[in-house]
């Protein structure tokens, strides 16, 4: 396993391959999203229960697997930059955790703003709302420890460390609604016995789900390619200064400068 | 053995070693994380004179009734084992009804009637389109909450 992630750890094998891959995401998010949004909205068909009133499923529900999904991905790039020191891990980590906040924020306020309808209630501390409520506290502490140390490297061990241990609260979101009593409903799709969602709302929610799934691997490129570009920048006008400061000492330095 | 694998396991290590801790933990702080009880449940506790906890379980059929002041209601919910009547003033939620599964927050009164102060609505985990809920009823296949 280490050596075939070795080939992933160049930056500059990762900025060939994301390059690669990057304008292919950005097409299939553009084309899923108008797509989904369409059927989600317009021509999917109401509920029995909660009439239109369910067209929140379809934003809420991707957005809730993403936030996991996201954490997961930045628990384990944590892991491999852990254990493996990869550079390209804790860029992964770094990249991905705005985003995983991002999707997170939107599963909770949607879920406000369906529970009011619905529930008769923005909120309630049940073991559901509550974790993901953590989790969107372990991105932010994520976001902020990563810049917390004059030393980056030390930033990016800390935000590792806090990822994995924050890993623990995954397993607890997916399973709070069949370990205790929540108001929040139990899963409809990953559930014994099949999805409980008519195959009319099953598509939209799978598409929105590509979709959301699309947009988070084209942020994720742009931002850690973003990420690497700034680096090799940083090191570039370090070594330019370096090399300015030694012109000045030999004339023979100076002349292969401006050459 | 290397650096890098003596790193893997200390990771591994430490993940099991917070994955029991957290276990033991959820496990023993079991009756906070519940949002609510079930009626057999609240039968079998001890309760303080007016504590405000939660009960939760499916209105029972025909068990909805509404008092002469047009605000406050009275009903039952069961969690098929065990009832319990409710009595609550103010406004339901939408998609309170019976055979619908309730949150109710109060207190259980010396009567044996639980006064609550806030009725939240659950909703189950199938979503379908009102035709399909329709052709269901009609085969004899329905096993929702509606009758």
């Amino acid at each position: 396993m280490a050596s075939s992630l070795h080939r992933f750890a160049n930056p500059n094998r990762f900025m060939r391959l994301s390059g690669a891959v990057l304008p292919w995401a950005a097409v299939i998010t553009a084309i899923l999203f108008p797509i989904g949004l369409y059927l989600a909205l317009f021509a999917s068909p109401p509920d029995y229960q909660q009439g239109e009133t369910v067209r929140i499923m379809y934003v809420h529900v991707p957005a809730a697997w993403m936030a996991l999904f996201v954490y997961t991905t930045m628990a384990v790039a944590s892991a491999v930059a852990l254990i493996w020191r990869h550079p390209v891990a804790d860029i992964a980590a770094r990249a991905a955790s705005p985003l995983g906040a991002g999707f997170t924020f939107i599963a909770l306020a949607t879920g406000a703003l369906w529970g009011q309808p619905m529930w008769g209630t923005w909120w309630v501390w049940d073991a559901r709302l509550t974790s993901v409520l953590i989790l969107f506290f372990l991105y932010l502490g994520h976001m902020a420890l990563f810049d917390a140390f004059d030393d980056p490297t030390k930033g990016a061990r800390a935000a590792a460390i806090l990822a994995l241990v924050g890993a623990v609260n995954v397993p607890i979101i997916h399973y709070s609604v069949e370990w205790w009593n929540t108001l929040h409903q139990p899963a409809s799709i990953l559930r014994d016995g099949g999805p409980s969602i008519a195959a009319s709302m099953l598509w939209p929610l799978f598409i929105m789900a590509f979709a959301f799934k699309a947009y988070f691997v084209t942020f994720l490129l742009v931002r850690m390619r973003s990420d690497i570009t700034a680096a090799k920048l940083r090191a570039l006008r370090r070594t330019q200064v370096e090399g300015a400061g030694m012109s000045a000492a030999t004339p023979a330095a100076a002349e292969a400068d401006r050459a | 053995m290397t650096r890098k694998k003596r790193r893997l396991y200390a990771v591994i290590a430490g993940l099991a070693t917070l994955g029991i801790a957290a276990a033991l933990v959820l496990n023993a702080f079991e009756d906070n994380l519940v949002f609510f009880f079930s009626p057999t449940e609240l039968a079998a506790r001890e309760l303080a004179p007016g504590q405000v906890i939660r009960v939760g379980g499916l209105v029972e059929e025909d068990s909805v009734e509404r008092l002469d002041d047009g605000l406050t209601v009275t009903f039952k919910v069961t969690d098929t084992a065990k009832t319990l009547p409710i009595r609550f003033t103010g406004v339901l939620p939408d998609l309170f009804r019976e055979g619908q599964g309730i949150v109710a927050e109060g207190t259980l009164g010396p009567d044996g009637v639980f006064v609550a102060r806030d009725v939240l609505a659950k909703h189950d985990e199938t979503y379908m389109p009102p035709e399909v809920a329709d052709a269901l009823k009609e085969a004899g296949h329905w096993e929702g909450d509606e009758p």
